[in-house]
């Protein structure tokens, strides 16, 4: 999910700060209410009003993890205000204005932590420069708290408005060098602040992507080709067009995303149900060939078949894993599997565009509203100037909104219909079968141990699905999958089957299959090496140390991740292995994703011998130096917890015949309920003296082998296929 | 076709297919986008509004059903002390994360505190079940009941 960005990040914030009063960040939207005097622009983040009322632009898309609040927490600090003077409203998409602004790879605490507090602290210093003239005084004599400016010496006292014109004309510092708050002085980061929305959403009154209203607006039903990449045979519409309120029907193709043919039919009328109850009139043929004969049970046949014989090619060689294995006190092999599952975002995946005049207008729940911007300009061949993104609030992502195919199929609607405003909307069928799907995977393991339960060698075969002979998107492999670094022997290897499922990222990537796979699999080495998976991580790893995983990747502290294994351990009581009583069972799981690092266990109890229930799950996590926003990194937490318990034991798994999903709905595709809620889920951080890390994606993976590996703990039963079934 | 029916304390009339569900009618043709629409089937909750009283799932509910009833919808579900209890519970502990779900499950909540004031969890957890949050809020919402329970009696006491 990395997005490298070529721009200088610190060069553009720069300009927008000299900026000054040029630029608004929210061209859309009425200034601050209830203010006589116009509010000044400080830079592109930062508004004052004469009541010095603090307006702060928040740049990136909120999805639920909280980033419309912590953003301008970073900026507000440095500023120096009360959170209770801060008033919070979106920026539209510019990233040559605002920096980066995506949703993804947990990426906007470590991206933003410096750029927002340095803006802060850049508009502090201009306000107090303007003062130092205005009294005629050092600006190093004077103070700031509150939003208020000081000097000690005369004892005089003014409010930020005060200074806000002649703020806005002084040249900004260097973002680079504006000093920054210790961390001792922080009056709002590491606070819980509320999130800035709530009070409207439990009003009804927030606007998330679907409630986007503009005047004359028409709305838009899409029939998508059942089968990836299809296209449009022929089409009979006579009947649909003479329904009463049908407007338009309109062919689409964006070819984008996914790549490809890719062919849908647009249905526009004077009301979605309306839209989207005539389609069942509309006659679509789709051309199909050679696209039909992909199936789940296909994919599974395959990859069964590929494990028989021997890999078609080599990923990561270390050792000799043969050799070792060979000559192995002890050898476990085991296969584990995963299938395909969808993000099941509650809002429906949809968009709103209006053309006109040669522009385009979009309102987008995107997590990447500006690369969905670019992509509609190749779709419809418009320059950037012809491209106004808003950024709405989003009911969720999980990773499907980083994909902006809803994005270019409006722009395509709203172009056959130029001046007037358009907004597509998925049904849930749509969403289920039209999705980005996480890839499924199948692994063959096996591992090899000296007489002390140590591991001395490892192979992996990994079969993944492709398209056009590589591995799909989310389809690869790290090749420093943990305990790659810490064994003298390794083999992984790969297969692969093809596949027309388009695939994406779904939070936490890749980590929420290899964590379940590798820690499932570890916790049964640990077992024939006579300990448990505590202690044989913590044998593994050896001695606190940084390991550098692969080229330009990340690093592999070992001293954190104990940190967090021990302070798991403490926090459940663990005491190793225990065999199981009426039916409890407890496991454990560890990750390292994201650049964190989380342990976890997992009690649960299996009734009726195949009935699992999770009844508390305890996390300890290791993001860094400080948790910004206490409330908000529980809710994360707690959050990913359960989803991943969804992943593991609610049902999920997309299945495909003919060349299409044939789920449609909760029904077949169930989210985990309140009742299947753990009572508790106890989240500790442990603080390491790093710069703070993401947390929407970190604390999932573990969760999904730690419950698998209590189901063992209880049953005596090994599963090694998600979704996990007791029983038949 | 006209229905007459009262929304929040107002009386409405639309014009529009008897067919055509609440959901759609609250949103685009009385400008109430507060309920969501999620699934279209009854499975998620998100559409959950009262009629007379009642939760219904707007998305199965046609609009000729709710003519010459009273339907109450998030927008105004504060106008009742217990959904005001609610609501500030819902605020106090900041229980939505992206909110989508969030309309859905205070109607829910609020009907289950008015036909039983003191549920204990396994009481919320049986009528909260219909309602689906994909960001995972379920242990806030849980307590976020019991916190505008207990600020209710607290209120009888008074």
């Amino acid at each position: 999910m990395s997005r490298s960005s070529t721009l200088n990040r610190r060069a553009f914030l720069t300009v927008a700060l000299a900026a000054g009063t040029a630029v608004t960040f929210t061209a859309d939207m009425a200034l601050a209410a209830g203010t006589k005097a116009k509010p000044v622009m400080l830079n592109a983040f930062i508004r004052i009003d004469a009541d010095n009322r603090v307006t702060i632009g928040s740049k990136n898309p909120e999805i639920g993890q909280g980033i419309r609040t912590m953003l301008p927490m970073l900026i507000a600090e440095e500023l120096d205000v009360d959170w209770s003077q801060v008033t919070v409203e979106p920026t539209l998409a510019n990233e040559a204005l605002y920096g980066p602004q995506s949703a993804g790879g947990s990426r906007s605490t470590p991206v933003n932590w410096m750029p927002m507090r340095q803006v802060g602290a850049a508009a502090r210093q201009m306000l107090l420069q303007a003062a130092a003239k205005a009294w005629s005084v050092e600006a190093a004599s004077l103070t700031t708290a509150s939003g208020q400016i000081h000097h000690k010496a005369s004892g005089r006292s003014a409010p930020y408005s005060a200074f806000i014109d002649q703020a806005a004309a002084q040249p900004s510092p260097s973002l680079a060098s504006v000093p920054l708050k210790a961390a001792s002085d922080f009056k709002i980061i590491g606070q819980s602040i509320p999130g800035v929305d709530t009070p409207a959403v439990v009003k009804g009154k927030a606007v998330f992507g679907i409630d986007v209203s503009l005047p004359g607006m028409v709305y838009a039903a899409i029939e998508l080709c059942p089968v990836f990449g299809g296209t449009l045979a022929s089409m009979d519409e006579a009947a649909t067009k003479a329904l009463p309120g049908i407007i338009a029907i309109v062919p689409l193709n964006s070819g984008l995303i996914p790549s490809g043919p890719n062919d849908a039919v647009a249905i526009v009328a004077d009301s979605w149900w309306t839209a989207n109850k005539a389609r069942q009139t509309l006659k679509a043929q789709w051309k199909t060939d050679g696209l039909t004969g992909f199936s789940t049970a296909g994919y599974e046949q395959a990859a069964a078949a590929l494990h028989k014989g021997a890999a078609q090619k080599d990923l990561v060689k270390i050792g000799d894993a043969t050799g070792a294995m060979a000559s192995a006190a002890k050898t476990v092999s085991a296969r584990y599997s995963y299938p395909f599952i969808a993000h099941a975002t509650l809002e429906p995946q949809n968009c709103t565009a209006l053309f006109s005049d040669g522009k385009i207008e979009i309102w987008a729940p995107s997590q990447t509203p500006a690369s969905g911007g670019k992509m509609v300009g190749q779709a419809l061949g418009l320059a950037p100037d012809a491209i106004t993104v808003h950024i709405t609030k989003a009911g969720g992502g999980f990773g499907r909104r980083l994909m902006n195919d809803y994005m270019v199929q409006v722009a395509q609607i709203a172009k056959a219909l130029p001046g007037r405003p358009v907004k597509l909307i998925y049904n849930r069928a749509d969403d289920m079968q039209h999705g980005f799907y996480r890839p499924a995977g199948w692994h063959q393991f096996e591992a090899g141990l000296d007489a002390n339960g140590a591991i001395v060698a490892l192979k992996d075969h990994f079969v993944t699905p492709s398209d056009k002979g590589w591995p799909v998107r989310a389809g690869d492999m790290n090749p420093a999958e943990f305990p790659a670094k810490f064994v003298a022997n390794v083999m992984f290897s790969q297969s692969m089957v093809p596949t027309n499922m388009p695939t994406g990222y779904l939070r936490a990537p890749t980590s929420n299959a290899m964590a379940f796979v590798f820690q499932g699999f570890l916790d049964e080495v640990a077992e024939a090496g006579g300990m448990d998976l505590p202690e044989l991580m913590r044998r593994t790893m050896g001695a606190a140390r940084a390991v550098p995983l692969y080229d330009r990747g990340p690093v592999f502290d070992t001293g954190r991740a104990r940190g967090v294994i021990d302070k798991v351990c403490a926090m459940a009581g663990w005491t190793g292995r225990t065999k199981s009583a009426e039916g409890k069972g407890r496991g454990f799981g560890f990750y390292f994703s994201h650049s964190g690092y989380f342990a976890e266990i997992v009690d649960i109890t299996v009734t009726q011998g195949t009935r699992i229930k999770v009844e508390k799950v305890y996390v300890a996590g290791d993001i860094g130096s400080q948790i910004i926003n206490p409330m908000h990194a529980e809710q994360q937490v707690q959050g990913a917890i359960i989803d991943g318990l969804a992943q593991a034991i609610a049902g999920q798994k997309i299945q495909q015949v003919d060349g299409a999903v044939t789920q449609k709905n909760f029904g077949d595709f169930p989210l985990l309920r309140i009742d299947a809620a753990p009572a508790q889920i106890e989240v500790a951080f442990v603080k390491t003296d790093v710069p703070p890390t993401g947390l929407g994606e970190p604390a999932l993976p573990p969760v999904i082998p730690a419950l698998a590996n209590a189901i063992y703990a209880a049953t005596g039963k090994r599963l090694r296929d998600l979704p996990l079934r007791l029983g038949a | 076709m006209a229905v007459q029916l009262t929304v929040n304390d107002a009386k409405r009339t639309v014009s529009a297919d008897p067919e055509k569900p609440l959901l759609w009618v609250l949103r685009e043709d009385l400008g109430l986008p507060g309920t969501k629409f999620g699934c279209g089937a009854g499975l998620c909750g998100a559409c959950t509004v009262m009629i007379d009283g009642k939760t219904v799932r707007a998305c199965m509910t046609p609009i000729s059903a709710a003519a010459g009833k009273h339907v109450t919808t998030i927008e105004h579900v504060a106008a009742t002390p217990v959904g005001k209890r609610v609501t500030e519970a819902w605020v106090e502990l900041d229980v939505p994360q992206c909110g989508y779900c969030q309309a859905g499950q205070i109607m829910s909540a609020t009907a289950l505190l008015t036909a039983q004031p003191k549920p204990d969890v396994a009481a919320i957890d049986a009528a909260m079940r219909g309602n689906l949050c994909r960001c995972a809020t379920y242990l806030r919402i849980r307590k976020a009941i019991q916190s505008a329970a207990n600020a209710g009696s607290e209120g009888a006491k008074a």
